[in-house]
């Protein structure tokens, strides 16, 4: 973290599935009071809210990391639940593990991890079976 | 559009926001998927969707989006209806099915706008 940024650390609880997106909201808010272009702070939400989504619905929760520097926003997502056992598969739109369940929710399309994609300028997701996953997001200021 | 023409073409009921109805609006879009419906930003204004939790909510809020209809005569619970509230969204809530509302709104100017990948 940059001594000019802004730290924020939230847990993401995996039992509510209702309170999902609040981590997203809060940084929402910071960057449009901060008066980052629409598009900026829009990306980010998105990004950032299907993160959430995806540690609610598949790794009972977790926690996300933010930090807002002058020239990006960096978001670190990190759960100890199932792991992905094939990214390229995961990132591949459409293709979603999510059970009926999740669907009735209106989630679980299978276009979380590509719109995390599309939404970020660059993207990294380390993941162990059975360990969790660390998903890092960056967008560029 | 104004959100009132939504409301009456679609023989909706205003759930909350009901200071909001003179609000004009450019474009829409329909699903019960809110992944679908994060895929494609772009300006749309409306989300119509027969699906009901407080992430719809959730989703129109990341999404800037004014207005939410729920179709097929769904209604939200109160901590969906809440939410929209504390967020500044209209609520509005048609017995309609989601494809009479669609066309309905569609052939009244109410176009879908682009869809951009950004």
């Amino acid at each position: 973290m940059q001594s000019d940024g802004l730290h924020f650390e939230f847990a993401v609880d995996g039992e509510n599935f209702a309170s999902a997106g609040t981590a997203s909201e809060t940084i929402k808010n910071t960057l449009k009071k901060l008066g980052l272009p629409p598009a900026t702070v829009r990306r980010t939400a998105i990004a950032m809210y299907e993160g959430e989504i995806n540690m609610v619905i598949h790794a009972g929760g977790g926690t996300a990391v933010v930090d807002i520097t002058p020239t990006a926003i960096e978001i670190e997502l990190k759960d100890e639940g199932p792991g992905i056992a094939d990214i390229e598969l995961a990132m591949r739109e459409g293709y979603s593990t999510a059970p009926e369940e999740i669907r009735m929710l209106g989630f679980g399309a299978g276009m979380g991890l590509s719109n995390m994609k599309k939404y970020s300028d660059e993207m990294k997701i380390e993941s162990e079976v059975s360990k969790g996953t660390r998903v890092l997001l960056k967008i560029n200021i | 559009m104004k959100i009132i023409d939504i409301m009456n073409a679609t023989e909706a009921e205003v759930l909350t926001g009901e200071d909001q109805l003179e609000l004009e609006v450019y474009s829409a879009c329909a699903s019960d998927m809110m992944s679908d419906v994060l895929a494609f930003v772009k300006e749309q204004a409306v989300l119509i969707t027969g699906l009901v939790n407080p992430q719809v909510v959730r989703t129109a809020e990341m999404m800037d989006m004014q207005c939410i209809v729920f179709v097929r005569g769904k209604k939200p619970d109160a901590e969906t209806l809440t939410l929209a509230k504390k967020k500044g969204l209209v609520v509005l809530a048609s017995k309609l099915r989601m494809y009479t509302a669609c066309g309905l709104l569609f052939s009244m100017g109410l176009h879908g706008g682009t869809i951009n990948a950004e």
